[in-house]
């Protein structure tokens, strides 16, 4: 083969990237990009861990420590965890369900595409004169204050654009998984983490409007002159409080209910048994949600809500730890009695119990609101929440990983490196996180830059900063891993040889269309009640045919970057001439665009019946 | 039933709006949409709710809502859900004149709704009721307005939807951009009820 072709290649590779509407292939575009933001997140966690590594440190002082922390929580939040979350969805719901794509792929690509200019956005402020310095939460007290540089506007517009993507990928999932589900999937066979999926998508739907509201506030308030949150012309900083939280906490829910759906799927998987209480498991999922939406203003006990809304919040928030517990008891009696394989997904699985079930406790403790007032703001917090996030959802993220790679991409990733990716960030998670609690009961404040000599926090805080790095120790090992996947065994169907439910029954990676016919859904785990009866295959529920398929589209593309051209012309309106001309251009290619999406009829096309056998065949072959 | 089928008045379905795969999704997710939307202007209102009182000095609700031309635009737009729900008959009759007619209708009223809007706020502004004077200014612009763009977007997009289908009347893939169309125009109408409920008519009483 000449250069010249393999670059074409490339250039062809690309394009496909840039205009697909498939859900597979959005999967890798959230896993790639999410996993990009991922490792600054964790740079960026790095260098906070060695700041405070010893006493007085001056590695990272004040302004720019609280740029490295803010940007490291916005990140890991918005622009690590929710990707990768949205990956796995993208990459096995459509397959679980029996589905031959989501319910609409222009609005799953444009979905990722706002994610993604989102994040770029927010990132860019690293070079336009400082990043965002308010902390994740950014307080409108503090938002406001920060008038050094235009960092807080790109939390804003970054935030405001991704949040978008995210809240269309949210209405994609929950009409996927009402409307096409294949013939005999009803909502009790569904597998969980479609449940996951479907519970969390309505999370979404709900809970990200308020976080758009109030990032409205803050943009007006920081750029057309708002008085929402300034006191002094009658506005109220705690309303920021209040919309952030009606969002934040649901937020958490979004992130760990597709985790413990994750880890449900590998439950079942590796100990050969059907998951333990799976109805009680749908109810839990629901109840949690429900519920989540009940506690925001437990992040607000000490803003002075008086003692009655406390209490009630109080309450609300430990009647959570009921449907969690349900959980961790049912995955437990999944493993008892099971034939136990322990793979990396499984170690990942198992670590997860007790280190989460920690996280749980801590939650408890900190949802009792007169203990709460001696927890607040400092480091027993942020143990708490690294144990939900880190323990919780993370592991799920890592664990994911290796258990759907094969699926995804068709060959398996090495099971000795994955073993040392696990321990290594097994081991180092605690260490980091395990000694911050005490640390915290100590009375070291969460967010400040440093801390003196002599106040028993050396020890505590440098085994902590050991920890980060046996965790980015961990994440190198997972990269060299995915590199030499690239010449590793491919991978087989049912990668595991032991898969319950439908995507391990077609083959990896699927092919474009994913079922040549719909199957027949029998049952719960459907491919596990085919492979009992000693069939190969699953039942189809629909003779051989052309396939009807949706066409590929660079608008997603367009849309999206009208929409980050737009903030960078209102990030910078006041003080230039070209920002609101820019703005309104930037706003005009996204009106623009979503005008030829609407004029321009988009009828899909077919694959026909013979090159779907032929494709099969090929499939079955490779 | 398939999108690009000729149809006839016999042969269209009685729902053309979930007759196919793609309208049935279009269908439940612009209703999940709506269900978004109402937390947006829920958050809204709590705001407006909350900062209503806070006038900084300047003119307060009481002092500046004025009964007769909130009273007109509201009916106007009343009447333009109204005969939305016209177009919308005759979608389902498969009378693409009539359904047309009666959208043009519609854009028409809420086209008067939106300049007696403008008209209001300009003279709001004239008497120092500005975005920037007060948080009381800030969240009812921010309320208020945003309903106006919410309306400002749907005239344009029935409009684009009657201008793009004039010459091919209706089938299966435009009939449910035009029903989900109305469910929008519908989703407007209710909002502005409870605007007209809790910022102006409970403002006026004080």
């Amino acid at each position: 083969m000449s250069t010249i072709a393999r670059k074409k290649g490339v250039g062809a590779v690309l394009w496909d990237y840039l205009t697909t509407v498939d859900h597979k292939k959005i999967a890798h575009l959230y896993l790639i990009s999410g996993g990009i933001f991922f490792l600054l997140g964790g740079l960026e966690a790095l260098f906070i861990r060695i700041q405070l590594a010893k006493p007085n440190n001056d590695f990272l002082v004040g302004g720019l420590y609280n740029e490295v922390l803010t940007m490291h929580g916005t990140t890991m939040i918005f622009l690590a965890a929710m990707p990768l979350v949205f990956a796995f969805m993208n990459a096995v719901v459509p397959l679980q369900i029996g589905a031959r794509d989501v319910a609409f792929p222009f609005l799953n690509a444009l979905g990722f595409w706002l994610f993604f200019f989102g994040g770029v956005f927010l990132n860019c402020s690293w070079f336009l004169g400082g990043a965002p310095d308010a902390g994740w939460t950014s307080y409108a007290s503090l938002a406001l204050d920060s008038k050094a540089h235009h960092g807080v506007d790109f939390y804003t517009l970054g935030l405001q654009i991704s949040g978008l993507g995210t809240l269309i990928g949210g209405i994609n999932f929950l009409v996927t998984i009402i409307n096409m589900r294949a013939p005999g999937m009803t909502f009790m066979r569904m597998p969980m983490f479609t449940w996951a999926t479907f519970v969390t998508s309505a999370l979404i739907l709900f809970a990200f409007p308020p976080l758009t509201v109030g990032l409205i506030f803050l943009m007006m308030d920081r750029l057309f002159g708002g008085n929402f949150f300034n006191p002094a012309a009658g506005g109220n900083t705690i309303i920021w409080e209040h919309l952030f939280w009606v969002f934040g906490h649901p937020e958490v829910y979004i992130l760990v209910l597709p985790a413990f759906g994750i880890f449900s799927e590998i439950f079942a998987t590796f100990s050969r048994k059907r998951l333990f209480g799976y109805s009680s498991m749908v109810f839990a999922t629901v109840l949690i949600a429900f519920l989540g939406f009940m506690v925001w203003a437990h992040h607000m006990f000490t803003v002075g809500m008086g003692p009655i809304a406390n209490a009630i919040f109080s309450v609300a928030t430990m009647t959570i730890a009921v449907p969690t517990g349900i959980k961790i008891f049912n995955w437990l009696f999944t493993m008892w009695g099971g034939s136990i394989k322990f793979t990396t997904p499984m170690h990942y699985a198992v670590a997860f119990i007790p280190s989460f079930v920690m996280g749980g406790v801590t939650g408890v403790m900190l949802a009792a609101a007169a203990a709460d007032y001696q927890y607040h703001d400092s480091y027993f917090v942020v143990a708490h929440f690294h144990y939900v996030i880190v323990g919780g959802v993370v592991f799920a993220l890592l664990a994911g990983t290796h258990y759907w790679w094969p699926k995804m991409f068709g060959r398996m990733l090495n099971e000795t490196l994955g073993k040392i990716t696990f321990w290594l960030f097994f081991i180092g998670f605690h260490l980091t996180f395990f000694i911050q609690h005490f640390l915290g009961l100590m009375g070291m404040p969460r967010r400040v830059f440093t801390f003196l000599p002599g106040q028993g926090l050396e020890t505590g805080n440098f085994i902590s900063t050991v920890g980060a790095f046996f965790m980015a120790a961990a994440t190198v090992v997972l990269l060299i891993n995915i590199v030499i996947s690239v010449k590793g065994e491919k991978a087989p169907a049912d990668a595991w040889g032991d898969g319950r439910t439908l995507e391990w029954a077609i083959a990896s990676p699927p092919p474009v269309y994913n079922f040549a016919q719909l199957p027949l859904v029998r049952g719960l785990d459907p491919l596990w009640l085919e492979k009992m009866e000693g069939k190969k295959e699953l039942t189809p529920a629909e003779p051989l045919g052309d396939i009807h398929m949706p066409n590929s589209s660079f608008l997603p593309f367009i849309m999206s970057f009208g929409l980050f051209v737009a903030a960078f012309g209102f990030t910078y309106h006041q003080e230039t001439a070209w920002g609101l001309p820019v703005g309104i251009l930037g706003l005009l290619i996204t009106f623009g665009s979503m005008f030829l999406r609407s004029v321009i009829d988009d009828h899909g096309f077919h694959i026909h019946k013979e090159e779907v056998l032929e494709l099969e065949k090929k499939g079955a072959n490779a | 039933m398939h999108v690009e089928e000729k149809l006839t008045p016999e042969t269209f379905p009685a729902a053309p709006e979930r007759a196919t795969l793609e309208g049935k999704n279009k269908f439940l997710g612009f209703w999940l949409f709506l269900g978004g939307e109402t937390v947006l202007f829920a958050s809204l209102f709590a705001t407006y709710l909350a900062l209503k009182d806070k006038t900084n000095g300047g003119p307060s609700g009481e002092e500046l809502f004025q009964m007769p031309i909130v009273f007109m635009a509201t009916m106007l737009l009343l009447t333009s859900s109204l005969t939305s729900v016209y177009a919308i008959y005759h979608m389902k009759n498969f009378d693409f004149q009539k359904m047309q007619l009666w959208f043009g209708i519609t854009v028409l009223l809420g086209a008067g709704f939106l300049a007696l809007e403008i008209y209001e706020f300009y003279e709001y502004v004239h008497e120092g009721h500005k975005f920037t004077s007060s948080a009381f200014g800030s969240a009812f612009y921010t309320l208020v307005g945003t309903h106006g763009a919410h309306v400002a977007f749907g005239l344009l997009w029935i409009l684009t939807l009657m201008i793009r289908n004039a010459k091919r009347g209706l089938n299966l893939y435009n009939a449910p951009k035009f029903y989900v169309a109305s469910l929008y125009w519908h989703f407007i109408d209710v909002v502005w009820v409870f605007i007209f409920t809790v910022v102006y008519l409970m403002g006026m009483v004080g």
